[in-house]
């Protein structure tokens, strides 16, 4: 189902899964998600891809906004330290999101819903395994609902 | 006939009533072209006045405050009916500025510490205001205190929005000239929803003060330090919310050397000023290191508090959930 600001209701499962949204940069993570599918490797099917060019594209709005149109969890994930193709987008990322987590448990919000890795385009299996880490632990958590 | 203005107070502190006066003498050119219908600050007239007029009477409201109680919530809906057009004046209205900021806790909690808790309370019998009483002269009845306060466009449908804490004299009467050459010839009102007496960049646009490459290795607060008096306080590890603000203030704060709270709101095309923030202040933290990144960050004292000071009833994340009374009765011990 296409998930826009125009179209923002989708319809509760009545067997909850979690949503995840993952935002994966296009060099690496995206790249590295790509080797785990062409490798046959399962990851769970809660996790939906959203490729940006950069893990430093990813503004934090993106994960309020992933937020309010019903995700229960978030993952950014970008290129190792040192290796981003923007030279330092991965670190803008490393230090909004660790503001942001602070915001979030502020609002009151598990903080563990915010989730940032770094994969390579080589890490198919270090893929898989991210997301299926990260929907176990929404699942623990359970569905999250912003309180308006 | 001229046309009628009126202008209405919901939960506000009464500084954007103030800063209509501030546009001085045009006041009174204010006063030569409309009929003022409404205006508990300045003149006499009752809510009875306004239920009796048709609806639509009132060519232009001005309604400052936020939507904090039932009584709020009936003003505006009357206001709403009885008015063409209805603008959000100043950041009550606009995003819920301060009054807001009690999203962050229960209305249990900001009633238990108002009436029984803070130390100027002598309430020994615990006695709560209570929506009806009876006594021998009928029932005396208060309004409803709500659990979480709105911004006027939450409750009722809104024309335009004027920013600001309180919205600057020039941005006020540059307004209300406009309007008045509008309705006097005639002429298009601008698109619903318009942003009315702010500008179109943000803050730092506007700010007089010279910008490097930022780095910060560390916050300070206003109080810990003597700025700089020509260097962007960003800069100088002071908390500014010039990049995510909307300009159209002048930068009056910066220009005095306060950093800039956010009062305008967000910038055009932001809808949260909070994240929009976060995005612009962490990319400049001057560290790589995790543990490094946190420790500048723990010089951000109040995250939610600084950067949605004036927006959080607009905030994406919602109010703030609280999950037990134990945390509720904490964060208003936090709070006082």
């Amino acid at each position: 189902m296409v998930m826009t600001a125009e179209h923002e209701t989708a319809p509760p499962p009545s067997d909850w899964q979690p949503r995840i949204v993952a935002f994966l940069c296009n060099w690496c993570s995206y790249t590295g998600a790509d080797l785990a599918g062409i490798s046959r490797i399962q990851w769970d099917p809660a996790v939906s891809i959203l490729r940006v060019m950069c893990s430093g594209r990813m503004d934090p709005t993106f994960v309020a906004k992933a937020f309010q149109l019903g995700a229960d969890g978030v993952i950014i994930s970008g290129c190792h330290p040192g290796d981003c193709h923007y030279q330092e987008g991965n670190y803008k990322t490393l230090r909004r999101v660790h503001l942001l987590r602070r915001l979030v448990a502020e609002f009151g919000i598990e903080p563990e819903r915010v989730k940032l890795v770094w994969v390579s385009a080589s890490e198919g299996d270090r893929w898989a395994e991210t997301a299926n880490e990260m929907a176990e632990q929404i699942r623990k958590l359970g569905p999250l609902r912003l309180a308006s | 006939m001229k046309p009628k203005l009126a202008l209405y107070w919901a939960s506000s502190c009464g500084g954007c009533e103030i800063a209509v006066l501030e546009i001085k003498d045009k006041i009174l050119d204010v006063d030569a072209f409309f009929d003022v219908a409404f205006w508990p600050v300045a003149v006499d007239f009752k809510v009875k006045d306004v239920e009796a007029m048709d609806d639509g009477e009132i060519d232009l409201c001005l309604f400052n405050g936020a939507i904090r109680n039932s009584e709020n919530a009936e003003m505006a809906e009357l206001l709403r009916r009885k008015s063409k057009i209805l603008v959000a004046f100043g950041s009550c209205a606009y995003e819920g500025c301060i009054p807001a900021l009690s999203n962050t806790t229960t209305r249990e909690a900001t009633l238990r510490w108002i009436y029984e808790e803070s130390p100027s309370t002598v309430n020994p019998d615990g006695v709560r205001p209570q929506l009806a009483t009876e006594t021998p002269v009928g029932t005396l009845r208060l309004p409803e205190f709500w659990e979480t306060v709105r911004s006027l466009d939450q409750v009722v449908d809104v024309d335009y929005y004027v920013p600001g804490c309180p919205p600057q004299a020039h941005q006020i009467w540059g307004v209300l000239e406009a309007v008045m050459q509008i309705l006097e010839k005639g002429l298009e009102l601008p698109p619903k929803g318009t942003i009315l007496g702010a500008g179109d960049r943000t803050c730092c646009d506007e700010c007089p003060r010279e910008r490097k490459e930022k780095k910060i290795s560390g916050f300070v607060r206003i109080h810990q330090t003597i700025p700089d008096p020509d260097l962007c306080l960003l800069d100088q590890g002071i908390l500014c919310m010039g990049p995510a603000t909307r300009s159209g203030c002048g930068a009056l704060c910066v220009a005095a050397g306060m950093p800039c709270r956010g009062c305008y709101g967000p910038p055009p095309n932001t809808k949260d000023q909070g994240t929009k923030m976060i995005s612009a202040l962490a990319s400049v933290i001057d560290s790589d290191d995790p543990d490094e990144i946190d420790r500048i960050l723990d010089g951000i004292l109040d995250p939610v508090g600084t950067f949605y000071r004036f927006s959080m009833a607009k905030a994406t994340l919602g109010r703030v959930q609280i999950h037990d009374a134990r945390a509720a009765s904490e964060t208003a011990e936090a709070h006082a």
